[in-house]
């Protein structure tokens, strides 16, 4: 629950009254609740903790550390799920 | 040197390592506050490569293991009714409680789901009205923006089937009171990141002036870590003790304002028992009496509950820095990550996990 992943908003919209994105995690995407980052855009990248962006990344400084995050993901499907815990047969 | 050729930038982690070990000339004690640097730091050999005055003792950043007993007793308890869906993050799931843990209750066929945000429990409750949903609301400071956004959102729209079993834990008063034990060892702190980034920086300011220790708030992974203790070490060396941002990516001075309005208006401080810490004033949050219809404990009597730690784990020993896991009677023999007997062992984030699954056995 602690791990903060870095990942790149890639839609926003509104889901119950509440600002909310699409996030791509190098390549898994889910929904994210951006109410914390209400100044955020489109491509730019956030850290998302248990569901929630947290804070808005220096876009350079997200590129660098996004290496290992797909090192993360590797090691993930090593043992059958996605960077976020989720079952990889399991289509989202 | 054979770890630092898998970071991702070796030479700069070389070139980090190389000035820590030429700025170090007395034996120094750093924690690193939180699970995830941990686990980073045993995965990637960092402790075997600093010079060896350096001690990285492991701290108490990791929910999973901290969250009481009879907390986790009361999340069997009201998970095992049959008109509840009890909702957490799926890493509750295997801590072990008195009797048994939560996947048990599931198998026994409890509805037990697991939700990656807080918000889908919140959805369950909508789709559900006819049953009870509780979300179990663990963490630091990093899940409390969220678990006290789902808190707001039901009561806004009245959502009177959902609640949540708090048990949230708040990182510096913890950093405080091992600082303030006769048995303490910490010299320097690397503070979370994540934390950092939701609270800012400035509750840690009177803690490093008043036990003379310097705290820097550091990221996650490899190059970070060595940068956060490169200037833990260079503070120490030269006799200060400031509070620093190595996580500057990230971390604002002031955090996350509108997050702290939120759990502000949703949760209030209170004091906490932590898992093999016991009680520390002021060191967790509970939900606020204009929201106590969304608290499960009010809503749920629980009865009596006689809980019942292991005798053989020494998991506060280790989640005080005191002592390693690798000095535990039982790592890797009667508990393992199958079978953990300790909540060190269940999360991934814990000191005993990171010591089993890298095999570091000295
Ligand atoms: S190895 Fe197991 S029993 Fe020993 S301290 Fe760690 S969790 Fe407790």
């Amino acid at each position: 629950m602690c791990l903060g992943i870095p990942g790149k908003v890639i839609e926003i919209f509104d889901e119950n009254g509440l600002k909310m994105g699409k996030i791509d995690y190098s390549g898994s995407i889910n929904k994210a609740c951006l109410e914390y980052v209400p100044e955020i855009e489109i491509g730019q990248y956030t850290v998302v903790h248990a569901g929630f962006g947290i804070s808005i990344l220096d876009e350079e400084e997200a590129k660098k550390s996004l290496k290992i995050w797909e090192e993360f993901a590797d090691s993930a499907a090593q043992e059958g799920v996605d960077i976020l815990g989720n079952p990889l047969d399991e289509d989202q | 040197m054979k770890y630092l050729d898998e970071f991702r930038d070796p030479v700069l982690a070389k070139k980090i390592v190389a000035e820590i070990n030429a700025t170090v000339t007395r034996p120094w004690v750093i924690m690193e506050i939180c699970g995830g640097q941990t686990h980073s730091i045993i995965r990637n050999g960092i402790d075997q490569v600093l010079a060896k005055e350096i001690e990285l003792v492991h701290g108490p950043g990791c929910p999973v293991c901290v969250t009481p007993l009879e907390i986790i007793d009361k999340a069997i308890e009201i998970a095992s009714r049959p008109d509840v869906i009890f909702t957490s993050f799926g890493d509750m799931l295997r801590v072990p409680g008195s009797k048994k843990d939560l996947f048990m209750v599931k198998s026994e066929g409890g509805d037990v789901r697991t939700v990656y945000s807080p918000l889908e429990a919140v959805e369950i409750a909508r789709n559900n009205p006819d049953k009870e949903v509780v979300f179990f609301a663990v963490g630091f400071e990093t899940t409390a923006p969220g678990n006290s956004m789902a808190i707001y959102t039901a009561a806004k729209e009245r959502l009177t089937n959902f609640s949540e079993l708090v048990s949230h834990v708040l990182v510096p008063p913890a950093m405080e009171a091992l600082l303030s034990s006769p048995d303490n060892r910490v010299q320097g702190y690397l503070a979370a990141g994540h934390v950092c980034t939701v609270m800012g920086l400035e509750e840690y300011i009177p803690i490093a002036q008043k036990y003379h220790v310097p705290i820097v708030a550091t990221g996650f992974e490899p190059i970070d870590i060595l940068e956060g203790i490169l200037l833990v070490v260079k503070q120490l060396e030269e006799g200060r003790c400031d509070v620093e941002n190595q996580y500057l990516r990230s971390v604002k001075l002031k955090g996350n304002i509108p997050a702290q309005n939120i759990i502000q208006k949703v949760y209030k401080v209170t004091n906490r028992k932590w898992r093999g810490i016991g009680e520390i004033p002021r060191s967790g949050l509970s939900i606020r009496e204009e929201y106590i219809d969304f608290d499960a404990e009010k809503k749920f009597s629980v009865g009596d509950i006689n809980t019942m730690e292991s005798d053989l784990c020494i998991s506060g020993e280790i989640l005080q820095g005191l002592k390693k896991p690798h000095e535990c009677p039982a790592f890797g023999k009667e508990c393992t990550p199958t079978h953990p007997l300790g909540a060190t062992m269940v999360s991934a984030e814990g000191a005993c996990a990171a010591y089993y699954k890298y095999q570091r056995l000295r």
